[in-house]
């Protein structure tokens, strides 16, 4: 199977998350300009380009956390552009963060169990009062936490507290807690920074079976270029918060104007 | 040994009197990482409260309870919506003015509206001395003790088990990673807040049927501080041991210090071991541990 095929037959799907020309300043600086980017349902789609290049920015802004100055983002054709992390989180998009996000004093199945805070129905008092809805609901909740689990291999791992974790298996833990959400979009903000090369195999496994057994669109910012050319269906480059380049693996890969921001004009040399 | 048993029984009781208004505290600054100076005054206020229904309305104790309750969930809901909500994201000195400016107000205002003269009135559980071996318990603090322990085993439940104390401990460690999670930041910093309400309700009305209620009511407040620093500022079980401490050592002092002195050691000696407890301990003994990536 070649990249090419699978985005030949993505590529006719719908786009589930579309940005149009969003741009974002912080006083005088640029972080983000102009940049459109189509994501189809169903497809892995990355984020490169060079540290500062904007891309952390990009997912603030789709996941709530900076609102554009320009621009417009829409999930399933709906506006999410001025909703809060907490309302587009709701609508199902979840994410992971760059630094290890995960809540330090709390088992590992209690964060993955608050990674389904948003499918909880029982409201605030119901949840201390009507024991019997409630109990229910708390028991399909942690199956699907189980299922997770197993999906991730954390079984041992349930109820330690994440601080105590390794990096790699934090990371894995944050990315089952970004599951827990049932995303329809995961975003993925370096979900293998600072791993050795087998936990980057291994995650980038995971985010692949996400991807095809889970059917979850996948956003993803990673420096990783050889993990970023195997699994993605379509790659979006960025430099200095501008999109200098788009298309498949391949097509990006011989795009002048990116090896050119990658590698530098004058310099040359050789470069990941 | 009699003597010293008597003094700790005693130490015990007024102790959990301690850790719940101090737990008042706790519950604010684990949610929403807000420093609240004015717990004393918040007490001060439902003190004053339950008295205006009982001494003044002349209303049922019960009464008195269920106004206490609401009108202090409402206070500190409304002071959470239109005072510090606008502050978040300041920095945290801006939070801690604003609660001493309140303390000031409240202390102001609190006789202002309902007279300066002290009110006494006292909770429905008789004033006979309850005799259990070498201890001689008031009943007054009795009650007040039990209901310290019941709803600080409610509150260690609420955090430790129920959903929505773990999202409030989530939004208390990250609140960023929280809100990503879909959890409602906001609700759970208004939650908090009612729940430093409800637990200076309670500590108002037991509190000021011992002492009688006028301002000097909010004094408890000075009692907080070394109570969260000894126990930890954002432990529930560090606000019980922390309690526990300042009560026994407060009336240890009392009995075998004051004599010697001539008295008042029994409001300083919390605050010695508060200034140890920083050298040695700061983070509390059961406090979370911050460790600082540099």
């Amino acid at each position: 199977m070649s990249a090419a095929e699978t985005l030949a037959e993505r590529g006719r799907a719908a786009p589930i998350l579309t940005v149009e020309g969003v741009s974002k300043k912080f006083g005088g600086v640029t972080a983000v300009h102009d940049v459109s980017l189509d994501v189809p349902a169903g497809a892995i789609v990355s984020v490169i380009g060079p540290n500062g290049a904007g891309k952390t920015s990009l997912l603030n802004m789709v996941s709530g956390f900076y609102r554009p100055d320009t621009g417009r983002i829409a999930l399933e054709g709906h506006d999410i552009t001025s909703l809060r992390p907490s309302q587009v989180a709701a609508r199902g998009i979840a994410r992971t963060f760059q630094n290890i996000a995960l809540f330090s004093g709390l088992t590992v199945l209690d964060n993955l169990m608050l990674g389904r805070h948003v499918h909880m129905q029982t409201g605030v008092l119901a949840s201390a009062l009507y024991w019997g809805p409630a109990l229910r609901e708390e028991v399909a909740h942690r199956e699907r936490c189980e299922e997770i689990i197993d999906f991730l291999k954390l079984q041992d791992l349930r109820k330690q507290q994440t601080g105590a974790l390794s990096y790699g298996l934090r990371k894995r833990v944050e990315l089952g807690r970004a599951l827990a959400l049932e995303p329809k979009v995961l975003l993925l903000d370096e979900p293998m920074g600072g791993m050795n090369q087998d936990e980057k195999e291994d995650m980038a496994r995971y985010v692949l079976d996400a991807n095809l057994e889970r059917k979850i669109t996948v956003v993803l910012i990673e420096h990783d270029m050889g993990v970023v050319m195997d699994i993605s269906d379509h790659v979006v480059v960025l430099d200095r918060g501008r999109r200098i380049g788009a298309g498949t693996p391949e097509e990006v890969q011989r795009n002048p104007d990116v090896i050119q921001a990658y590698l530098g004009t004058s310099r040359g040399g050789a470069q990941a | 040994m009699e003597f010293a048993l008597l003094l700790i029984g005693n130490g015990v009781l007024i102790g959990l009197m301690y850790s719940l208004i101090a737990l008042g505290f706790v519950l604010v600054y684990k949610a929403t990482d807000a420093i609240n100076f004015a717990q004393g005054e918040f007490v001060m206020l439902a003190a004053l409260i339950s008295a205006a229904v009982i001494v003044m309305a002349e209303l049922p104790f019960w009464v008195a309870v269920i106004v206490a309750l609401a009108g202090m969930i409402a206070f500190s809901f409304g002071l959470e919506r239109i005072v510090l909500r606008p502050l978040l994201g300041r920095p945290i000195v801006a939070v801690i003015m604003a609660t001493i400016g309140l303390a000031a107000i409240l202390r102001g205002a609190g006789p202002f509206i309902f007279g300066v003269e002290t009110k006494s009135f006292s909770l429905p559980v008789g004033d006979e001395p309850i005799f259990l071996g070498p201890f001689i318990l008031q009943p007054v603090q009795v009650t007040g003790a039990v209901v310290s322990i019941l709803f600080l085993a409610a509150f260690s439940w609420f955090f430790l088990k129920s959903r929505m104390g773990i999202a409030m401990r989530a939004v208390a460690d990250n609140q960023q990673v929280a809100s990503a999670m879909g959890i409602n930041v906001e609700r759970y910093f208004a939650l908090a807040w009612a729940m430093a309400g409800i637990v200076s309700a309670l500590g108002g009305i037991v509190w000021g049927s011992m002492l009688g209620v006028d301002v000097h009511v909010s004094l408890v407040g000075l009692k907080v501080f070394p109570v969260v620093i000894l126990g930890g500022l954002d432990s529930v079980i560090g606000a019980v041991v922390g309690g526990l401490i300042v009560g026994i050592v407060e009336n240890l002092a009392a009995g075998y210090l004051d004599p010697l002195v001539g008295g008042g050691t029994k409001d300083f000696a919390p605050y010695v071991l508060m200034i140890i407890a920083l050298m040695v301990r700061p983070y509390g003994i059961f406090g979370k541990r911050k460790i600082e990536r540099v």
